[in-house]
């Protein structure tokens, strides 16, 4: 299986995405700059943290354009896995590949500490080496990880179970809509979150719970390709 | 042709730095302060004459990129 890594200017959490790939599950993976025009090669897609663009204007904002975002789209429409992080997933909603919008933490604060997250939904190819409802540890960074979207799209993201992580038990850093804390779209290949599960693979880090998350996207692509599939 | 862009915060979307704004300004005792929104300002250089050419193509660039129209709303003012 094969991993891309995007990196913008101003990723900077690219190295932990590239690095957690290779211990959690050890397949290959290659840093994909911005302006990559092909990303056929790669069955996954990790668009991570940071401050793309240096944030200017909004977060993702200057990143939605960029000439790899193209490739992405493609990406999820042909049902290859897409994940975004943090910025990513800033970066994912702003390109219209995920509902809603990240705003600024309703206490103001960049909020920079572990958060125990609430496993919703299970089934996808990002989380279906948890069970649902099981909570797992997990660092959050961020000053505009408030999720926001209208009354019809949050009953949309219940009524398909697109809400993938919530704020455990009312534990909400930022005043995200209903402790939201990580979304699928409505297929569920493509998911955002604000939490860093690339920073949680090692005991040494605090937590090892987020490497769950790489080792369901080796398990949902090898269901997918046949058990045979060697890589 | 210059172009004035307003981006502001959608009238249902919290703005935080808006009401601390506002907690700043009663403990100055201006008491009669009851809302402030903080939006953006854009100043925009148009190398045209065609105001309705303008104006279509700034609706674009509003919708696409200067304003997230999920917790924003824009209008924009066109001179010269």
């Amino acid at each position: 299986m094969k991993f891309a890594v995007l990196v913008f200017p101003g990723s900077n959490c690219d190295i932990d995405c590239y690095k957690a790939v290779e211990s959690t599950i050890g397949q290959s993976v290659d840093y994909v700059w911005h302006t990559a025009t092909d990303l056929s090669a790669y069955d996954a897609i990790i668009v991570p943290g940071g401050f793309s663009y240096g944030d200017y204007l909004r977060c993702g904002a200057i990143a939605q354009f960029a000439n790899v975002m193209n490739e992405v789209k493609k990406a999820a429409e042909q049902g290859k896995y897409v994940l975004g992080i943090c910025n990513g997933f800033q970066i994912l909603t702003e390109a219209g590949l995920l509902p809603g919008a990240l705003i600024r933490n309703n206490g103001l604060k960049f909020r920079c500490h572990s958060t125990n997250l609430e496993v919703v939904n299970a089934a996808t190819p990002f989380t279906n080496q948890y069970a649902e409802g099981d909570i797992i540890d997990i660092p959050i960074a961020h000053g505009e990880g408030n999720y926001y979207c209208d009354d019809e799209t949050l009953a949309e993201l219940k009524a398909n179970n697109q809400i993938v992580f919530r704020y455990a038990c009312d534990t909400n850093p930022n005043g995200s809509v209903e402790n939201i804390a990580g979304i699928s779209n409505k297929a569920g290949n493509v998911v955002g979150m604000m939490p860093h599960p690339e920073r949680a693979v090692n005991q040494l880090l605090g937590s090892e719970d987020g490497k769950g998350m790489f080792t369901s996207i080796l398990n949902a692509w090898r269901e997918q390709h046949g058990a045979a599939v060697n890589g | 042709m210059k172009a004035t862009v307003y981006v502001t915060i959608k009238e249902n979307v919290l703005d935080p730095q808006g009401t601390a704004v506002q907690g700043a300004l009663h403990s100055m005792g201006f008491a009669e302060v009851n809302k402030v929104r903080i939006g953006k300002y854009l100043e925009v250089e148009l190398d045209t004459n065609d105001r309705a050419e303008a104006e279509a193509r700034l609706k674009v660039m509003c919708e696409k990129l200067l304003a997230n129209t999920v917790v924003e709303d824009y209008r924009f003012e066109l001179e010269g």
